[in-house]
C-alpha cells in the first residue's frame, strides 16, 4: 500500500514519532552526561579558588579534585556587614557539600546576583586557605561583562589590605577582547595591589590602558572597555565587605 | 524465457553502474566546495560565523571540526530518511535534526572536553544558526544518498574551515601578534621584538569589519585566479 506523504496524517504522525525519537534520545544522553558535567564544574570551582592563591597557578582541574582540602581550611558565609551567618563556618574535616546551604561552596553567587537585586541581602561565601602557613582569603566575585557573566576569585592576604592573586573568567566574552581577562596577563597585574590604606577600603580601578599606575589601579583590555568596567564593578561592590569581615578579625 | 534474460541483463547493467566510492564526481563532491563553489566566497552562505569567530586561529580550528561533524552527521542522517520526511515540514524536520546533533555536541563537549567546550562557549548553539548547514541538507542531503551526502558534508566544512582559518591568520596575526596564541610579533606589554620598534596591534582587525575586508580579499584573490567565476552582467 502506498503511503500518501502529503496527507495530514502522515504528516503529523512523522512529526510525532521523530520528536519523541529526538527527544527521548536527548534526554537520556544529557542524564547520563549530567553527572561527569556536573563533577567538572565543581572541579573547575575549586581549581579556580586555588589557582588564585600565590604559587598555585599551575594545578590543574583534574588536580584540584584531590588538594582542595589542603589549601582550604574554613568555608564560611558572611552577610553583607561582614559578619558570619549562623552555622556556616565549616572546617575542612567537613565534607564538602554541594547541596547543603550552609556549604559556602554551594552557593550559587550567579543565581543570587541574578534573582536578589538588592545586594544586602546576598550572601558572600569566603574560602580561608593555608599556603605554607600563611592565611589568604579566598573571596569569588560576580558580575556582568559585554555579553553575560563575568565572575572571578579574589584572594586577599592576612592584613585584609592588598590583593595576593586572582582568577577571572567569563561566561561568553568576546574572543581576543573581553575574553582577555581570563588570561595570565591580566590576572597577574592584580598581585600586590591595595584594597584599603590600613583603614578605610577604596576599590581597585581598571583604567584605560597605557596611562601610569598607582597601587590601586591596573590597566583595562583594550577594545574590551565594557568587560573591564565589569571586572571593576563587580571587585569593588563584593571584596567592601570581605575588607570589613577581614578587619574586624584582627582587630579581636 | 526472453524475458528473465532481459531482467538479468538489466540487473548487470545496474551493477555495473554502481560508482566506485571515490569516484571522480564523489571526488569533486569534495574538492568543489573548497574552491570554485565555496560555501562562504561563493554561496556566500555562512558568513556570520566567519566574521564573529575568527579573532583566535585556535576557536576558528575548533570551530571548523565542530561544524564538520554536525554537518555530517546532519547530512548522513537527512539523507537517510530523506524518503520519508513529508514535504511539506521538511525545513522543520532538518531544523530538529541539526538542533539534537548541536545538543549532543554540547553536551558530550561539556562531560568529556570541558576545556574546549569552554572555549567555544555560545557558539557551539550557535552551529544551529549555520546557514551551510541547512543549506546543504536542503540542496543535497534529501536528494541523495547517504555516501554522497558524507562526502558533499565533508567538502563543505573543508571549504568553510578552510576560510575561517585563513581568516583568522591574519585576524590574529595582524590584530594581537600572535598565532594560536603563541607571541610572533613580541610582546606589546613588554615592548619586545617590533613592538620596541614602534610597531603597534591593529585593533580594527580584531573587531568583525575586519573579517569582511579580508573575505572581500579572498574572493577578489580567487576570482583572479579563476576567471569563470566572475559573474557577467
Amino acid at each position: 500500500m502506498a503511503i500518501n506523504k502529503d496527507s495530514n496524517t502522515y504528516t503529523i504522525s512523522f512529526a510525532i514519532i521523530l520528536v519523541i525519537i529526538v527527544g527521548g534520545l536527548l534526554a537520556a544522553i544529557a542524564n547520563g552526561l549530567k553527572p561527569i558535567q556536573d563533577e567538572n564544574l565543581v572541579n573547575e570551582k575549586k581549581q579556580n579558588i586555588l589557582n588564585c592563591l600565590p604559587g598555585n597557578k599551575s594545578i590543574t582541574r583534574d588536580e584540584a579534585g584531590s588538594v582542595f582540602a589542603n589549601f582550604v581550611k574554613q568555608r564560611v558565609i558572611l552577610n553583607y556587614n561582614g559578619e558570619i551567618k549562623e552555622n556556616t563556618l565549616l572546617d575542612n574535616s567537613t565534607e564538602l557539600n554541594n547541596k547543603d546551604s550552609r556549604d559556602a561552596f554551594s552557593i550559587d553567587l550567579l543565581k543570587e546576583y541574578k534573582t536578589i537585586k538588592d545586594e544586602k541581602s546576598r550572601n558572600y561565601p569566603l574560602f580561608i586557605c593555608d599556603v605554607e602557613g600563611k592565611t589568604y582569603y579566598v573571596a569569588p566575585v560576580m558580575g556582568k561583562g559585554l555579553w553575560a557573566a563575568v565572575w572571578g576569585f579574589i584572594a586577599i592576604d592576612e592584613s585584609g589590605n592588598s590583593i595576593s592573586g586572582t582568577v577571572f573568567d567569563h561566561k561568553s566574552e568576546t574572543p581576543g577582547l573581553g575574553a582577555e581577562i581570563s588570561q595570565d596577563f591580566f590576572e597577574d597585574q592584580f598581585i600586590g595591589k591595595l584594597i584599603s590604606n590600613e583603614e578605610t577600603y577604596k576599590s581597585v580601578e581598571v583604567n584605560k590602558p597605557g596611562n601610569p599606575l598607582n597601587d590601586y589601579q591596573v590597566d583595562g583590555i583594550s577594545g574590551g572597555t565594557f568587560t573591564s568596567v565589569g571586572v571593576e564593578e563587580m571587585m569593588s561592590r563584593t571584596l567592601v565587605v570581605y575588607h570589613k569581615y577581614i578587619k574586624n578579625l584582627n582587630r579581636s | 524465457m526472453a524475458e528473465t534474460t532481459e531482467v538479468l541483463e538489466e540487473k548487470k547493467i545496474k551493477v555495473k553502474e554502481r560508482e566506485p566510492l571515490f569516484s571522480k564526481k564523489n571526488k569533486k563532491l569534495i574538492s568543489d566546495p573548497l574552491d570554485e563553489n565555496n560555501p562562504i566566497t561563493i554561496q556566500v552562505l555562512g558568513i556570520c560565523s566567519a566574521l564573529a569567530v575568527t579573532v583566535q586561529m585556535k576557536a576558528a580550528v575548533v570551530m571548523s571540526v565542530a561544524v564538520l561533524f554536525v554537518l555530517i552527521l546532519a547530512n548522513v542522517s537527512i539523507s537517510l530518511i530523506r524518503n520519508l520526511i513529508p514535504n511539506r515540514i521538511r525545513i522543520i524536520v532538518q531544523l530538529v535534526v541539526v538542533a539534537a546533533l548541536v545538543i549532543v555536541v554540547d553536551q558530550v563537549l561539556k562531560a568529556y572536553l570541558f576545556d574546549v567546550s569552554k572555549e567555544l562557549s555560545v557558539f557551539v548553539g550557535l552551529i544551529i544558526t549555520n546557514c551551510i548547514i541547512m543549506g546543504r541538507l536542503e540542496a543535497f542531503a534529501l536528494g541523495n544518498k547517504p555516501w554522497p551526502s558524507a562526502l558533499d558534508a565533508i567538502g563543505n566544512s573543508l571549504g568553510y574551515g578552510m576560510v575561517l582559518v585563513i581568516v583568522s591568520f591574519f585576524k590574529e596575526l595582524f590584530g594581537s601578534g600572535k598565532l594560536f596564541g603563541f607571541e610572533i610579533f613580541g610582546n606589546a606589554t613588554e615592548q619586545t621584538g617590533l613592538y620596541a620598534m614602534g610597531y603597534m596591534d591593529n585593533g580594527l582587525m580584531l573587531l568583525p569589519p575586519s573579517s569582511l575586508i579580508i573575505v572581500a580579499v579572498y574572493i577578489w584573490v580567487q576570482k583572479i585566479r579563476n576567471p569563470s567565476l566572475i559573474e557577467s552582467h
